[in-house]
C-alpha cells in the first residue's frame, strides 16, 4: 500500500439522509496515488451514494469532500453513453485529445469506435464506459459495479487492465462491488460498508493478490458478502 | 394525389352548378388570375413581403422561446414567474394581441412582426419547456464529472436532446405563425398576401381570393416539406 503521498481522495462523512431517513453514518477514508480500495456493502448500504459524494454530485450531506488536482474518470452503474454519438465521439466528448481506436481495443473493443451505443450490449456499453473513463488520463477513477454483466474471463481482463491503469498512471482507484474475488486480486484495500445507518464497518489493507486469510475473516464477519457474490 | 383531382373536379362542378363564375369560380378562372398576378408581379412581391414578416417573426418566436422555454424547464423558481403570463398570452384572442400592439407601437412594420411573435412565443416555450424538463439528469451528472465545456455540452448534450421538441415547436410555429402573419396585414399593413385578401374581399373577388390562399398555401406547405420535416428526421436519427 503507497504512503507518504497526499491522497488523491479524501472523504470524512458525518451523515447522510435521504428524506429524513438517515442512509449513511461515519464513513472516513482517503485513497492515495496508485492505490486501488474496493468498497463493498449489501445493496441499499449506501455505496453508490458514497460514490456520488466522492464525485462531488451529492453535496447533501454532513462532512467533507476533498480532492487533489487532476481529472476524474467514472463509470456510473448504468453505462450513461450519449445514444447519438458513435463510441469515437462519446470518448471524445470528455477527452478531445484520445485516440478512441485505441482506448476501446484496450477493453477489448476493437474496431468499435463507429459503433452507435444502442448497437452495444449491456457489457459492451460498460466496457465502453470504462474506455471513456480511462480516456481523459484520469488521477482518480471511480467505478460502480464495473464488473456487473460480464462473464467472468471479461471481468479479470478489465480488472487487470485497471490495475494496470493505478500502477503505471499512479491513478487512485475506487472500485464499489460485488465481486470480492474479483476485487481481491486487484485491490490494496477493502472497505465495507455495515450497519442502519451504513457505516465503516471494516478497512482493511490485502497483503496479496487474493488473499485468501482475509477473504475467509471478511465472509465470517460479513456474511451478506457470500450471498452477493456472482455465480461462477 | 387521387383525392386532390377528385376536390378539383368537385370544385368545378360546384362552379358549374352555382352559375355565377363572380362568386364561386372555376378552377380555370382561378388559374388564369393567378397567371396574371404572377406575370404582373403583383402577387410575388406580396408573397416575398409575408414570407419576410413569417421568417422574422418565426425566427425571433423561436430563439425568444426556446431560451425561455429552457430556462422555465431546468429551473421551478422561473417557472413560476413565466407560468401565469403564458397562461394569459395563450389564452388571449391573437386578434387581442395583434390589436392592441398595433395601438402601443403603432401600425408599422415592428408592430406588425412584433404582434406575431408575442402570439406565437409561448407555444415555443410550452414545448420547449417540455423537453427541457425531459433532460436525461444521468448525461448531465456525466457532463459534469467530465467537466466538459458549456459550449460542447450545449451542443453535444443538450442541444440533441431538445432537437425532437424544438422541431416539433417549429412545425407546429410555421403553420401558426403564417396564418398569424395574414391578419395582421389584413389588419394594418398596405401590403402582402394578407392585404391582398383583404383587398379581393371589399372587391368581392373571390378568384383573387382563391388563388392567393391557394399559391401562399402550397409555397408553405414546400417550406415545411423542404426544410422542417428534413430537419425533423435528421434531429431524430440516431433512435
Amino acid at each position: 500500500m503507497p504512503g507518504g503521498e497526499a491522497p488523491v481522495l479524501q472523504i470524512a462523512i458525518a451523515a447522510k439522509a435521504f428524506a429524513g431517513r438517515a442512509v449513511l453514518g461515519e464513513i472516513g477514508f482517503a485513497v492515495a496515488p496508485g492505490e486501488i480500495v474496493a468498497l463493498f456493502g449489501a445493496s441499499g448500504m449506501g455505496k453508490s451514494t458514497t460514490l456520488r459524494i466522492a464525485l462531488g454530485l451529492d453535496q447533501d450531506f454532513v462532512g467533507s469532500v476533498r480532492r487533489g488536482p487532476g481529472r476524474v474518470g467514472m463509470v456510473f452503474q448504468e453505462p450513461r453513453l450519449l445514444p447519438w454519438l458513435t463510441l469515437g465521439e462519446n470518448l471524445r466528448l470528455v477527452a478531445p485529445e484520445a485516440d478512441p481506436a485505441a482506448l476501446l481495443g484496450s477493453v477489448g473493443l476493437p474496431d468499435a469506435a463507429g459503433l452507435l451505443p444502442r448497437a452495444l450490449s449491456l457489457g459492451m456499453a460498460r466496457r465502453a464506459a470504462l474506455a471513456r473513463a480511462l480516456a481523459v488520463g484520469a488521477t482518480l477513477l471511480v467505478l460502480d459495479e464495473p464488473f456487473a454483466s460480464l462473464d467472468p474471463a471479461l471481468a479479470a481482463s478489465l480488472a487487470a487492465r485497471i490495475a494496470a491503469e493505478a500502477q503505471t498512471r499512479r491513478a487512485a482507484v475506487l472500485i464499489a462491488t460485488h465481486g470480492l474475488d474479483q476485487a481481491l486480486t486487484i485491490a490494496d484495500r477493502v472497505l465495507v460498508l455495515h450497519g442502519t445507518p451504513a457505516r465503516l464497518a471494516a478497512d482493511l489493507a490485502v497483503d496479496h493478490a487474493g488473499d485468501l486469510a482475509l477473504r475467509a475473516a471478511l465472509l465470517e464477519q460479513f456474511p451478506f458478502l457470500a450471498a452477493e457474490m456472482p455465480a461462477g | 394525389m387521387l383525392s386532390l383531382l377528385s376536390l378539383i373536379a368537385l370544385w368545378w362542378i360546384a362552379a358549374r352548378a352555382s352559375g355565377n363564375p363572380q362568386l364561386m369560380p372555376p378552377p380555370g378562372a382561378v388559374l388564369a388570375f393567378a397567371a396574371r398576378a404572377i406575370a404582373s408581379g403583383e402577387m410575388p412581391l406580396n408573397i416575398a413581403i409575408t414570407l419576410a414578416r413569417v421568417a422574422v417573426a418565426f425566427t425571433l418566436s423561436m430563439l425568444v422561446g426556446a431560451v425561455i422555454g429552457f430556462i422555465a424547464g431546468r429551473s421551478k423558481r422561473a417557472d413560476a414567474l413565466i407560468d401565469p403570463w403564458l397562461v394569459v398570452i395563450l389564452n388571449l384572442p391573437v386578434l387581442v394581441v395583434i390589436v392592441l400592439v398595433y395601438i402601443w407601437v403603432g401600425l408599422n412594420e415592428v408592430a406588425a412582426v412584433l404582434a406575431v411573435a408575442i402570439a406565437k412565443t409561448p407555444t415555443v416555450v410550452v414545448t420547449v419547456r417540455e423537453g427541457a424538463r425531459a433532460l436525461d439528469p444521468g448525461l448531465d451528472e456525466v457532463a459534469a464529472v467530465y467537466c466538459v465545456p458549456a459550449l460542447r455540452r450545449l451542443r453535444r448534450i443538450v442541444l440533441p436532446q431538445m432537437a425532437p421538441y424544438l422541431a416539433a415547436a417549429g412545425r407546429g410555429g410555421l403553420s401558426i405563425t403564417w396564418k398569424i402573419v395574414l391578419i395582421v396585414e389584413l389588419l394594418g399593413r398596405p401590403d402582402g398576401v394578407g392585404f391582398a385578401l383583404n383587398l379581393y374581399f371589399q372587391n368581392f373577388q373571390v378568384a383573387g381570393i382563391l388563388a392567393y390562399g391557394l399559391v401562399f398555401a402550397a409555397i408553405m406547405l414546400v417550406v415545411e416539406a423542404a426544410a422542417l420535416q428534413p430537419w425533423e428526421r435528421r434531429a431524430n436519427a440516431w433512435r
